[in-house]
């Protein structure tokens, strides 16, 4: 049987997935390290000012979503459109075209300050005046990073580094925000938090928002269009209603799909 | 007292309030380590009388150029290198061949040409040969970082080594270059021990001062994010591989520099002087000292220096073994200080 098949596409008004309306698209997008194919010809995007939602078991080839967007995965087919037109920047050109990337597990400058991380958001620049005014709003944006501005990153929480990791993310002044696992290893009332921070940036700044997640109840909550992804391929994609609607969430994570496909021949 | 504030400060702090000094906390070990070392190196120059001290002072002004130069690679970027002593021998060759007025027969080759350059415009050529060789060297380094980067600065080393001992017609092999100039300003020249001290002291300002330029710059905050996570580093918007380059090449050429000025106060190098060993020791200093931090080089070079130089004078030691037991302090010392200060003398993290 096809895998095509899978694809449940319900896509309700307004939502239609044309591709037209999509400020930053995946158009038919296969990734592979090696012999491994980690994504398979996936189409998928988010549109200006929208919070998007892509959600799978491990290994589905979530991050691998974001990667090749960054241009830290190699694209073996399709290609990454950004407002229209290819992206073909290279890694560290793509921050200065709008789109900041939170990278999975923080990764903050753990031997630098709070500021000084925040700062190394927009260093390119070398615009003080601008430099200190993103900084200014960012720490307005995030109180408890204003109060720990002066630490060490290392001495703060998971919790509190995720937040300056979404901060420093920010100084960019990003027109498309990309979140890899922002909740992961996070205790349940520290993930509400992040979720609501994320929320309250799609909603104030209009910040377009692509966000990998397998906590699937919070982003559910605040993401306006949702993908799964199962084994590099794209098995669904419509509104977070859609999703909790159709059992497609609890067939890929308990595994059935792949079932489903040895049983019929 | 604040434990985060870098050794001087703290030294300045008890300047101003002597009691500061008497508050026990763990940060004061490191204030204790500085006071120490600069006590040390004072009643040893006293003890030793002032000539002595004088050429301590240069010895130190060469090896403290190099582990700032140094730091600025394995503190500050991240990238361990332990073949810097290469840029120190191309630094040192360039001004004792360039300056050299000794003539020399070769076996093969015949007549070797004599330059007879004045020291201070062979100087700038040899921070100039440091840094062309670094910008080749460093392209095909960059794609490496951690362990690897440490097995390819190593070849370096050992090619470079074998380079110096082996192309006789510019190097003159393992006899080494004899009657290296000395600085000289018109009819000035620095000949003295006193005045090639002071060449030292005002070569190692100017690294400290371009050190400290960079380490405070926007550069020098890009570079430690660099250290911290290359990859982040560059989603953030910055080239990381020019990044790398630039610091190597600078650090390689401010090493050349010190080359120089070795080369110029011994005024006769020959190969051994840029073993793998010395780049070994230099690593050593800077871990020594602390990573990323200037004070913590020059730290660890007095102490390094006093160490080396101190061991010739303890009484119960005859003085043919001298050479050996210095080598097995030292050691000793190292691994007691990883033992109980990974992070080094004024450092504030580990490698």
């Amino acid at each position: 049987m096809e895998q095509q098949s899978f694809t449940t596409q319900t896509a309700p008004t307004g939502l239609n997935g044309s591709g037209s309306d999509m400020t930053l698209e995946l158009r038919d997008v296969s990734v592979h390290f090696g012999a491994v194919a980690a994504l398979q010809n996936v189409s998928l995007g988010v549109s200006r000012g929208e919070l998007a939602a892509v959600m799978g078991p491990n290994g589905a080839g979530k991050s691998t979503v974001l990667k090749a967007i960054m241009g830290l995965a190699p694209v073996t087919g399709g290609q990454v459109f950004w407002r229209g037109s290819p992206l073909v920047a290279a890694t560290h050109e793509i921050v200065k075209q709008g789109i900041s990337f939170v990278p999975q597990g923080r990764r903050v400058f753990t031997h630098l300050s709070v500021s000084e991380n925040l700062e190394l958001g927009c260093l390119y620049l070398n615009d003080r005046a601008e430099q200190q005014r993103r900084l200014d709003s960012v720490l307005e944006l995030f109180p408890i990073l204003y109060d720990k501005r002066r630490d060490m990153a290392s001495q703060m929480s998971g919790g509190q580094q995720q937040m300056l990791a979404l901060g420093r993310g920010l100084m960019a002044n990003p027109e498309a925000l990309l979140l890899d696992e922002p909740t992961l290893g996070l205790a349940p009332i520290i993930v509400k938090e992040v979720f609501e921070k994320v929320h309250e940036i799609n909603e104030k700044l209009q910040t377009t928002i692509f966000v990998v997640e397998h906590n699937i109840k919070g982003v559910l909550d605040i993401a306006s269009r949702a993908y799964v992804l199962d084994k590099g391929r794209l098995v669904h994609s419509g509104t977070p209603r859609s999703v909790q609607e159709t059992n497609i969430l609890t067939d890929v994570f308990l595994g059935r799909l792949g079932a489903d496909s040895e049983e019929e021949p | 007292m604040n434990e985060n504030l870098p050794g001087w400060q703290r030294l300045t702090g008890i300047l101003r309030d002597p009691r500061e000094a008497l508050t026990l906390s763990r940060g004061n070990i490191e204030l204790w380590a500085n006071l120490l070392i600069i006590l040390c190196a004072l009643v040893f120059m006293l003890l030793k009388g002032a000539t002595f001290a004088v050429t301590l002072t240069t010895v130190f002004g060469i090896w403290a150029m190099l582990s700032i130069s140094l730091n600025l690679v394995v503190g500050y970027t991240g990238l361990l290198s332990v073949g810097h002593i290469g840029f120190f021998g191309l630094g040192a060759y360039t001004v004792a061949i360039l300056t050299s007025t000794t003539s020399y027969e070769n076996l093969r080759t015949g007549e070797i040409p004599t330059f007879g350059w004045p020291f201070f415009a062979a100087l700038p050529v040899a921070a100039l040969v440091a840094g062309l060789v670094a910008l080749l060297v460093g392209i095909a380094f960059n794609r490496f970082r951690d362990d690897i980067y440490v097995l390819v600065s190593f070849g370096f080393a050992i090619i470079s080594f074998n380079v110096f001992l082996n192309l006789r017609v510019l190097t003159r092999g393992a006899f080494g270059i004899h009657d290296v100039a000395r600085p000289q300003i018109g009819s000035w020249v620095f000949d003295t021990e006193l005045e090639l001290m002071l060449v030292s002291l005002v070569l190692l300002a100017i690294v400290i001062g371009i050190s400290w330029f960079i380490v405070s710059s926007s550069f020098g905050r890009v570079l430690k994010a660099i250290r911290e996570d290359e990859q982040v580093a560059e989603v953030f918007g910055y080239h990381v591989t020019h990044y790398k380059l630039a610091v190597w090449v600078i650090s390689a050429m401010m090493t050349g520099l010190a080359g120089g000025m070795f080369s110029s106060w011994t005024t006769f190098i020959d190969p051994n002087s840029f073993i793998l060993l010395e780049s070994i020791l230099l690593v050593s200093i800077v871990i020594l000292g602390g990573l990323a931090t200037i004070w913590g080089s020059l730290l660890g070079a007095l102490a390094f220096v006093l160490l080396e130089e101190g061991m010739r004078f303890l009484p119960f030691l005859p003085q043919e073994y001298v050479g050996q037991a210095r080598q097995v302090v030292l050691g000793v010392l190292l691994v007691v200080l990883m033992v109980f200060r990974p992070q080094g003398l004024v450092g504030r993290f580990k490698l």
